[in-house]
């Protein structure tokens, strides 16, 4: 009766790679002993940065999804992969950052060669790969159960990672974690049943042709949407996220902040413009957009109180993921112009990319700064920019794309986003947007004036810090200003394979 | 009123209402073990939901629908692991917790 909406691509076989590739690594590292898990991650973040290479060039190539059907067991009873422009965009986000934050990692743990170390490096390694496979799966995964596995998946492997030094508050924080994450979870699960129960398929291609405006559905993703706003830490069910965020070692927090808050967004993101009827796409558009506009206003004002530097750049996560909530009104579409085919798609989701190598960045920054000093307070840290110079360019350019200032990614970004938001008409939008800019420099800016202070007394690193430490931080602050300067390749790329989806909108 | 008592109307209903006791259960106990113990209610009503819309597949003529059950069964297995995580977290903290009163010296220069 559903007809057949999915066909195993020749590159499929990519995305099957993706998934599976972390998790072999992970068992081979319990097979081979804590002592070579560096090595076996090394390995395999080699080998995934080219599987998610080689899947954008094949999305570029081919210029339409890839799809697997697994065991060629069509949707209603079995499970597909589809990677469209989006999800391979992000699958090479994915990669970029795992890999940066992974030769992070390895340097920092060379550093160490203490004998009680070990265990938490392993546990690291493992957890880093774990996720990966998971947020691989998120982004391609086709099947709302599947997808609900996949969330558990990157849930059980970022708790750990919150409390890899087992310190009684990191412990605490991840623990209220978990608990946000599982009702979040739970609530998305329910949602997943009650549309079971109305159409007898999880899969999303298929309600995309299937959905229509009924009560079931609309329980349905309400459910959903409430839950994936916890995991997300949408303003105000943010209060989880910066004691995990900061507690966590510094590569912890940059994978977390980074990567692992993402993969909600991007299921809302599809199920609101997938799923969703497009009237009922319209209110929830406006809702989420006003969740977006106070989470970018509190937690700015919020960052810019902290004293500690972890915490700012925890609380900046929160206020820049509500750049992407406001992404849903203005890229609901017309008549003649799809939602993916809005400046405010390609605006939401460079956000979305420039966010996470901009804010990966910061964290690594600010782990090399705590090593050196032994502290992250801002008030006791005048010059450290003369200590380590390299540290804060790559806070500062980080700072650049997210403030919004050009050339980087995050102007380019929210230059689309305030363009549309004064198209379509919402000046309390664009003054949002113009106003989390403005906050956003101030706390960036207060930390900025403290690397090029001059105090009286020079301050002094606890230890010495190596170069090769500080380049991984500022490679990918390096990668998010450049990402301002190729701003037409991704237009393209973004709206591979969209149009299958939701026939509504083709005539 | 006797549509209530058809059986899958009556897990609905079940699976509802345990939901709802769930929810409360983890939003008013400040108690972090019963709020762990309130997720799995949630997680129980949750998996006689999908009981119920299994049952709505006999339609099909079949005596139910299996996918919602495999589906259960899944849902089983990962929820187990979650409490086993909280529990196993919650266990360490009140160790870190208890541990810091009685002897700190001994723990800091032990861990």
């Amino acid at each position: 009766m559903t007809p057949l909406v999915h066909a195993t691509t020749p590159g499929g076989y990519l995305l099957v790679l993706a998934v599976i590739l972390p998790v072999c690594a992970v068992l081979a590292i319990i097979a081979c002993g804590p002592r070579s898990a560096a090595r076996i991650a090394m390995i395999t973040l080699a080998a995934g940065l080219v599987v998610a290479t080689a899947t954008a060039r094949e999305l570029m190539s081919s210029g339409t999804a890839l799809s697997y059907v697994v065991g060629a067991w069509q949707p209603p009873l079995g499970i597909a992969l589809r990677a469209d422009g989006l999800a391979g965009a992000m699958l090479v986000m994915t990669a970029v950052v795992v890999v940066a934050v992974g030769l992070f990692a390895r340097a920092q743990y060379g550093l160490q060669e203490s004998a009680g170390e070990g265990r938490a490096q392993a546990t690291f390694w493992m957890m880093l790969l774990a996720l990966w496979s998971a947020l691989n799966a998120v982004f391609i995964g086709e099947d709302l159960f599947n997808l609900y596995v996949a969330l558990e998946l990157l849930t059980f492997a970022a708790v750990p990672l919150v409390c890899l030094d087992g310190r009684a508050e990191t412990v605490s924080a991840a623990l209220r974690y978990l608990l946000f994450a599982l009702i979040g979870s739970l609530l998305y699960l329910l949602g997943c049943g009650l549309i079971y129960g109305q159409y007898g398929t999880l899969d999303l291609l298929a309600l995309s042709r299937l959905s229509r405006s009924d009560p079931a559905l609309f329980a349905a993703l309400a459910l959903m949407i409430v839950g994936l706003l916890a995991k997300a830490a949408l303003f105000p069910l943010h209060l989880w996220l910066p004691p995990a965020h900061a507690g966590a070692p510094a590569p912890a927090s940059a994978i977390l902040s980074a990567l692992v808050i993402k993969a909600p967004v991007f299921l809302i993101l599809r199920l609101v413009l997938d799923v969703a009827p497009p009237q009922a796409a319209a209110i929830v558009g406006q809702l989420l957009a006003v969740l977006g506009a106070a989470s970018i206003l509190f937690c700015s004002v919020m960052a810019l109180r902290q004293a500690r530097l972890k915490l700012m750049i925890a609380y900046s996560t929160v206020a820049q993921i509500g750049y992407l909530f406001i992404v849903f009104p203005l890229a609901s579409g017309s008549a003649d112009l799809p939602p993916w085919g809005t400046i405010a798609w390609t605006g939401g989701a460079l956000q979305l990319i420039s966010h996470a190598l901009a804010k990966a960045a910061m964290f690594l920054a600010a782990g090399v700064i705590a090593q050196a000093f032994g502290h992250d307070r801002i008030a006791d840290l005048g010059g450290f920019g003369r200590v380590l110079p390299l540290s804060a360019v790559a806070f500062g350019l980080a700072g650049l794309s997210l403030m919004g200032i050009p050339p980087s990614g995050g102007f380019i970004a929210k230059c689309l986003l305030l363009t549309a938001a004064v198209v379509e008409g919402y000046p309390w939008l664009a003054a949002t947007i113009l106003a989390g800019g403005l906050l956003a420099g101030a706390y960036v800016f207060r930390v900025i004036n403290k690397a090029l202070a001059v105090p009286a007394v020079p301050i002094q690193p606890r230890r010495t810090v190596p170069q090769r430490l500080e380049y991984a931080a500022l490679a990918l602050a390096a990668a998010a200003v450049l990402l301002g300067f190729v701003p037409l390749r991704p237009f393209g790329l973004l709206q591979i394979g969209r149009g299958d989806v939701n026939l509504a909108w083709t005539p | 009123m006797t549509a209530l008592f058809q059986p899958g109307a009556l897990f609905g209903v079940c699976g509802a209402a345990l939901v709802g006791i769930g929810l409360f259960v983890v939003v008013t106990h400040p108690g972090l073990l019963r709020r762990i113990v309130g997720c799995n209610i949630v997680g129980a009503g949750i998996f006689l939901v999908f009981g119920a819309v299994a049952r709505r597949g006999g339609a099909a003529g079949l005596e139910a629908d299996p996918v919602p059950q495999a589906l259960v069964i899944t849902g089983i297995v990962v929820a187990f692991s979650a409490s086993a995580l909280a529990v196993a977290l919650l266990k360490r903290l009140s160790e870190l917790n208890t541990g810091d009163r009685a002897e700190t010296t001994e723990l800091r220069s032990g861990s």
